[in-house]
């Protein structure tokens, strides 16, 4: 079991790197009482999937399976969010199992635990199963191309039983194990005596790059076939014999709760069965289950239970923030940078280089909440019988959802069972499980299966926001234009606030960029959070700490090149200076380099044609990022009217995640993260009046459309490194590179998100005369 | 006054070439009906207020939002969803050169797309990019570039079986 420690000691470095998302981990929150076997290295006991058809199928290991028809089963252990893990994880088990992708058969399986080896522990089955901070496949890169491997040592070992030779000389190509005279054997002959063999204690060899023939090899979503036919099951989809359907009515006061209930209509709504309330969350404490108090109408079917809410009759009780909106947030926010705030870094003296500055640069930048709006709002049918509960949800993190039902009905984790269907979006939504915590309160009171629909204006109102922010960054320069001193302080929302997972971190986690570029490249740094008080919850959100740090560092950075009358990318590559390692130490360190972000924004600028004369009122905008291990950088050309009216007319994208697994995938990432960050950026806030949620549906959270959906130009990068996912890091530079082309094109300066309508009517007169 | 007893008269309707029969509230939307009562789950829920698309169906071959769509409106219509679009195990174009060109990445919003996609093909069989660009069903994933490369094929596919 030695190798099994060793898993865990890996698992435990990566983990540090990436505290923000410790609770993702299948490792984290579980405390004294998990005991982790990781499935590459699970010796043959309990490594064994669920639901095998006796005597048929032929397990080897924990994923793969050899069907008796030769089908090669590969299980995907991951939560399939659109980020193409149910792809890309299968992927790295086939090539190091030695078969062809068009002989594989995806399955998805469902969270693993088993019991450990006390009655107190657990045991995942298949290793990480989560989907957060892009870590699908830095998490496999090793572990599932193992599993793949350990699979074919098996079935070389059978070869060599049957053959009654040494393993040594035998090789294997497309589903075969090959004898040196020529002779060969199918996986699938080989697999009824594999499956009996001990696996091997330690790691296998895997394939050198050269060897590959599926990583680094564009291939296509898995179950693409089910999507375009109908049939590809979502959360949303699911269903269970006896089900009812629930709708809630929740307080739209953030800790408000439920003062009176009038409900004699809507029980007399046919197909209404019963109607519950549920408690709201204890005040001020941390926010661990549902959000808020609700009056549960629990139906024979949608309609019946829509009905039934519209029909009840409820007053609610305001909370602390009750009168509270967005224009006091952003007055206390702009008060708050009065005082001191937690310096998180501080290198040199940033105030004796201010004073010895030729210039200083001072600039002021605002982010608003946003809301995730997944296509598929949230959803969770939930099943308690007795000792054992079966969940089918929609999830991104299903270890949390474990730990929940677990806290809330005393079932062990092993007896509840959880389905990953696949996920209309994630985006960070998923990562909370308020929306199961309701599933469960309303099968507790109603003794039946339950599904809890939420409406898009239940999702619009009641999600875990992305915090709201304002920057202040001031830049000292030289007399020769160089940066020499370099404040950020932010007043925002802090996302640790009643966050029950984020106990042990400081306060400014989520919302301050401490060693983000520029840090470590100008000598005087320093980074401070003032936190700002409000009354809503926040979450992760697509990208989270990167896309609220890029904005204001990736156009202060165009500012100071356009105050100090230098080029916008030489500004940018001078500061980040000879190629070499930083230390970085939040999500995506612990090392961040500078000669790759250079490349990739050299990339970026070569692949929009940076320099050339451009048509009048068009501009050309850069920026990158250093995102979760990866670096991506954006260059965008726009045209803007002298009406204000904005046309994007190029995007170009370059980015470096190390070593491709599935270029089509990255792809495809590259251009929804690029498309994301315009539609984020163009229009999207959540803003609060009287204490409530300002936005209901689409019509006010209004999405890009097909229209305005530019194409977007992606350059991938490969490079030596190892593979870090690629889920949130086509979304960072996006906001930056847009505003700074805007200004490149118009002369006018956003400083402000989203653009909404800020271009009517702001153009200078000297522009719009010309 | 709504009362528990409440009875409505049947709507008669085709679903995906089959008869179909619905005896409950007309009011209901046709979404509701065919996710809950008739199990095609093919069609999905985005917004109940007909702007996303998530939903679009087929109603006498033209393309509909079917969560705005009262089960009153489609008695005597033929309804065809995303099931409904393949003839036997052959993919319609669309759907096919929807796998070529790669384009779902959660896919939630994909069945609608493409039932708009084919209503689209049906009024324009050679589209624009401007007539593509009529298209409102929203993707929160940003596929639309793919969607865009995926309609042309299927036109082109679609052109090449006609001549």
């Amino acid at each position: 079991m030695s190798a099994v420690s060793d898993m865990n000691a890996v698992s435990g470095r990566a983990a540090l790197t990436r505290r923000e998302f410790l609770h993702v981990s299948v490792s984290a929150a579980g405390g004294l009482a998990v005991t982790l076997v990781w499935p590459a290295l699970a010796t043959a006991e309990g490594a064994t999937p669920p639901k095998l058809p006796p005597a048929v199928s032929q397990p080897l290991g924990s994923f793969v399976r050899v069907e008796p028809d030769g089908s090669i089963v590969i299980g995907a252990r991951g939560c399939e969010i659109g980020q193409g893990v149910r792809t890309s994880l299968p992927m790295l088990i086939a090539e190091e199992l030695d078969v062809p992708w068009s002989a594989v058969a995806v399955e998805q399986l469902p969270y693993g635990l088993m019991a450990g080896r006390n009655p107190q522990e657990v045991a995942s089955r298949y290793g990480p199963q989560g989907a957060g901070g892009s870590t699908s496949i830095p998490d496999a890169w090793y572990e599932l191309r193992q599993a793949g491997a350990r699979a074919r040592w098996l079935l070389i070992q059978a070869a060599a039983q049957v053959w009654q030779q040494s393993a040594e000389g035998l090789r294997t190509q497309d589903a075969h194990v090959v004898h040196p005279d020529g002779r060969r054997l199918s996986y699938a002959e080989l697999a009824p005596r594999a499956a009996t063999l001990t696996p091997p204690s330690g790691d296998v060899p895997v394939k050198d790059k050269s060897a590959y023939r599926i990583i680094g090899h564009a291939t296509r979503v898995a179950d693409a076939r089910d999507i375009v036919t109908g049939t590809a099951a979502y959360g949303i989809d699911a269903a269970l014999p006896g089900a009812l359907t629930v709708l809630i009515a929740r307080c739209p006061y953030f800790d408000g709760s439920l003062g009176e209930l009038d409900d004699a209509q809507a029980r007399r709504i046919p197909g209404v069965r019963q109607v519950v309330t549920i408690p709201p969350p204890r005040a001020g404490a941390p926010l661990e289950r549902n959000l808020a108090a609700g009056v549960a109408v629990v139906a024979e079917d949608f309609w019946s239970a829509h009905r039934g809410r519209e029909a009840l009759r409820i007053r609610w009780t305001a909370g602390p923030g009750g009168k509270d909106s967005s224009a006091a947030l952003e007055q206390r926010a702009t008060a708050a940078f009065a005082k001191n705030g937690l310096v998180a870094r501080q290198d040199g003296d940033f105030a004796a280089a201010r004073r010895a500055a030729a210039r200083v640069v001072e600039r002021s930048y605002v982010e608003p909440f946003l809301a995730h709006a997944t296509m598929e709002p949230p959803n969770a049918l939930i099943d308690l019988k007795g000792k054992r509960a079966l969940l089918l949800a929609s999830l991104q993190s299903p270890g949390d959802a474990s730990r929940m039902i677990n806290a809330m009905t005393g079932i062990p984790r092993p007896d509840i069972e959880i389905r990953l269907p696949r996920t209309g979006g994630g985006f960070g939504r998923r990562l909370q499980n308020d929306f199961v915590a309701e599933a469960v309160l309303v099968a507790q009171r109603v003794g039946a299966p339950v599904k809890v629909l939420w409406t898009r204006e239940d999702d619009l109102q009641n999600d875990f926001y992305r915090p709201f922010g304002a920057h202040r960054l001031s830049a000292a320069l030289d007399a020769a234009g160089r940066v020499t001193g370099w404040s950020h302080r932010v007043a925002a929302t802090a996302r640790k606030w009643r966050a029950a997972d984020m106990e042990d971190e400081s306060e400014w986690v989520g919302c301050l960029d401490r060693d983000g570029f520029p840090a470590g490249c100008v000598g005087n740094y320093v980074a401070e959070f003032l936190p700002v008080d409000f009354q809503l919850a926040r979450g992760w959100w697509r990208a989270p700490l990167p896309t609220f740090a890029a904005f204001p560092v990736e156009t202060f950075l165009d500012e100071i090149a356009h105050e100090a009358g230098q080029d916008p990318l030489a500004l940018r590559l001078a500061l980040l200076g000879a190629p070499r390692e930083l230390d970085y130490r939040d999500h995506g360190g612990p090392k961040f380099h500078t000669g790759r972000l250079a490349q990739v924004l050299r990339q970026a600028a070569r692949g929009i044609g940076y320099g050339r004369e451009l048509p009048r009122r068009h501009g050309v905008g850069l920026a990158s990022h250093f995102t979760h291990g990866g670096y991506v950088a954006h260059a965008i050309e726009v045209a803007v009217s002298m009406q204000g009216g904005l046309d994007i007319v190029r995007c170009v994208c370059a980015a470096d995640v190390g070593t491709i697994v599935n270029p089509l995938g990255l792809e495809a990432q590259f251009m929804g993260g690029t498309i994301d960050g315009l539609s984020t950026a163009l229009s999207l806030e959540i803003t609060v009046k009287d204490g409530r949620i300002e936005q209901s549906n689409f019509p006010d959270y209004p999405l890009l459309r097909m229209a305005r959906a530019p194409d977007v130009e992606v350059h991938l990068i490969e490079s030596e490194f190892p593979p870090c996912g690629a889920g949130e890091m086509g979304i960072p530079p996006v906001a930056p590179a847009l505003v700074n082309a805007i200004f490149a094109a118009s002369g006018v300066r956003l400083r402000r998100l989203p653009i909404g309508a800020q271009l009517k009517g702001a153009l200078p007169q000297s522009q719009a005369a010309s | 006054m709504i009362t528990a007893a409440e009875v409505h008269v049947a709507i008669e309707l085709t679903v995906n070439a089959r008869p179909a029969s619905f005896a409950g509230d007309p009011s209901m939307p046709l979404l509701w009906y065919l996710r809950d009562h008739a199990h095609l789950t093919g069609t999905k829920f985005g917004c109940g207020i007909g702007y996303c698309g998530a939903c679009t169906v087929h109603v006498d071959g033209v393309a509909a939002r079917a969560c705005v769509t009262p089960m009153s409106a489609v008695a005597g219509r033929s309804v065809t969803t995303i099931e409904g679009l393949a003839h036997g195990g052959e993919l319609h174009a669309v759907q096919q050169a929807w796998i070529e060109e790669d384009v779902p990445q959660c896919g939630y919003c994909q069945a609608g797309q493409i039932m708009a996609a084919v209503d689209l093909l049906r009024r324009k069989p050679a589209p624009t990019d401007a007539d593509i660009a009529t298209l409102t069903n929203l993707c929160r994933c940003g596929t639309y570039p793919r969607i865009r490369k995926a309609i042309r094929r299927a036109a082109a596919q679609l052109n090449a079986g006609r001549t």
